[in-house]
């Protein structure tokens, strides 16, 4: 009796520990299922290429490449801000901090990585979009650059905490060898340490531009929602999260509009699929 | 030729000044939240509805909506994070397949909170016809908590020392006993941390339940798990870029309400996790 109860047990944890790959399959058929019934009007190339974005016009006009490149301008300005200063701190709390003081920042760093990416959406709205309006002098402080400000803010995080177990991971002897040859501890951290954890630091890197794509709610407060083809990174744009956002709600079930927005979920996801992968290889490689 | 020294002081500072840089912002925005949000908190915002178009009154709906949500998705997520961390703890050998759950579980919490939400209304609202419903938020956001739930609690599950694996399979036990009467026990405090992240998130999200729970405004509370519900998060989405005109002071009040709630679980998941460092026997 007990036997058959262990068993029953057992196979229950077992279709448990495959619940993730199940559910990670579900996800991406269920955006197929819907997604791509798109392309039954548009071309893949015209959806990904196309300049205009007029999913409610007639007929609409459905290219994703203003959705794809406002992603891109926020994206990459976020990154521009985000790695140099990411990579520093995790530096600072894992060689140069005191201990007591690297708890404190610690815990800040968590501390941030908690809350709600609406909230910093709101702060964003009253704090941020005022300040750039007020020092670019433009008409508008919902810009693609607003948007990359916050968003660099919370890749922080992701980037801060990876970057920052990538260091420690680098054998003890490495550093020792360094000191023992008379360099000092900054040469040893910028010659030694972080050649060392370079592969770690750059999954750091990939997984916090993997949040920053994904960021949702904050973005589509801040960068002030604009679909069409940005010039510059002081225009209003909006990003393919923003879209699917803003617009599902709005959209019939069954229409071109709401097939048109599960194809960029498509898009999304493959995105992600994509980062994390690369991520993990590197995260792996330092681990050999 | 330039001094070491001096070049490692230069650059020390620069370090110092780029966590500044992260974690000023970060004490900023805590104090401006609580400096004009606190005015807004008495009971009568807590514990009434929303009047005059969301310009007045209270955010209890909003608060309530959250609870049921975050239960339904801890439910969900619980059990099955749970028995997904034994298996990968103690029953998964270091092979191919182990390897592809590891990476699923990478995935599934790198997907973007939105396409959760996309997930969520053609698999539980459109398929399974759930309709716009408290059950079909939760479940979305079981699912999207649930790579937080394995992840952390294997950590728990694996900090158990092996020999006491050990010493309880010599005195007879069986795999299953062991499991159940050593491991899970002492690693009770790891997973509980788990669970109040997942919680955390679970509360503060807003794109997973923009098309599958979530409603602008409901004059009532819901009934069933089949009814819509208003949300914290979502609610402050609303009030800050849908409706003119809104108070501040009900803006902030409402982003204080929703970040002590959230920071108040990271806390507690950050205390057990502290004690039970302490306590720890081996």
């Amino acid at each position: 009796m007990r036997k058959v109860k262990e068993f029953i047990i057992e196979k229950l944890i077992l279709i448990c520990g495959l619940a993730s790959i199940f559910f990670v399959i579900l996800i991406f058929l269920f955006l197929l299922k819907e997604g791509l019934a798109v392309f039954k009007t548009v071309s893949p190339f015209a959806f990904l290429f196309g300049k205009s974005w007029y999913p409610i016009s007639e007929p609409a006009r459905l290219g994703i490449l203003p959705l794809i490149l406002g992603s891109l301008i926020v994206t990459l300005g976020a990154a521009v801000i985000s790695v140099p200063i990411g990579v520093a701190c995790a530096v600072y709390i894992a060689e140069v901090a005191p201990a007591k003081i690297k708890e404190v920042l610690k815990s800040g760093i968590e501390l941030l990585a908690a809350i709600p990416s609406v909230v910093l959406g709101f702060i964003g709205m009253v704090t941020l979009v005022p300040w750039v309006k007020h020092v670019f002098n433009l008409p508008t402080g919902l810009t693609a650059l607003t948007g990359s400000i916050m968003l660099a803010f919370m890749a922080m995080p992701t980037i801060v905490s990876i970057a920052e177990d990538a260091l420690y991971s680098v054998p003890r002897v490495y550093k020792e060898g360094a000191l023992a040859l008379g360099a000092t501890h900054w040469q040893t951290i910028h010659r030694v340490l972080l050649p060392a954890a370079s592969s770690g630091i750059l999954a750091a890197v990939m997984l916090g531009i993997g949040r920053v794509i994904g960021e949702t709610m904050a973005v589509m407060m801040i960068t002030g929602n604009a679909a069409l083809m940005p010039h510059s990174i002081l225009q209003p744009v909006r990003t393919l999260t923003a879209t699917i956002a803003a617009e599902m709600g709005e959209a019939v079930v069954g229409s071109e509009h709401y097939f048109a927005l599960f194809a960029i979920g498509i898009v999304l996801f493959v995105i992600s699929f994509a980062v994390n992968v690369t991520a993990d290889l590197f995260l792996h490689r330092r681990k050999i | 030729m330039t001094n070491p020294y001096r070049t490692q002081n230069i650059a020390f500072f620069f370090l110092f000044l780029a966590t500044l840089l992260i974690v000023v912002p970060v004490g900023l925005i805590l104090v401006v939240i609580i400096q004009k949000g606190l005015p807004a908190i008495n009971w009568q915002f807590l514990s009434d509805m929303p009047r005059q178009g969301m310009r007045a009154g209270g955010i209890f709906p909003a608060i309530v909506g959250t609870v049921y949500l975050v239960s339904g998705a801890i439910i969900f997520a619980l059990p099955i994070g749970l028995m997904a961390a034994i298996y990968l703890s103690e029953y998964a050998k270091d092979n191919v397949l182990t390897r592809i759950i590891k990476l699923a579980i990478v995935n599934l919490a790198g997907v973007p909170s939105v396409v959760y939400g996309l997930f969520g209304l053609a698999l539980f609202v459109i398929f399974f016809k759930f309709g716009s419903s408290i059950l079909a938020g939760s479940l979305t956001l079981g699912i999207m908590i649930l790579p937080i739930i394995i992840t952390t609690s294997r950590e728990a599950l694996e900090s158990v020392p092996y020999s006491f694996r050990e010493v309880s399979w010599s005195l007879g036990a069986s795999k299953w006993q062991t499991i159940r009467h050593i491991v899970l026990p002492n690693a009770i405090p790891g997973i509980l941390t788990g669970t109040i992240l997942g919680l955390g998130r679970a509360a503060g999200e807003t794109a997973p339940i923009l098309f599958t729970v979530a409603a602008f405004y409901l004059p009532q509370l819901p009934k069933s798990i089949f009814n819509q519900a208003m949300a914290l998060p979502y609610h402050l989405y609303v009030i800050s870029t849908q409706v003119p005109n809104v108070d501040e002071k009900i803006r902030y009040g409402t982003a204080l309400v929703l970040l002590v709630l959230v920071l108040f679980m990271n806390l507690v998941a950050i205390i057990i996790r502290y004690q039970f460092r302490k306590k720890k026997k081996w």
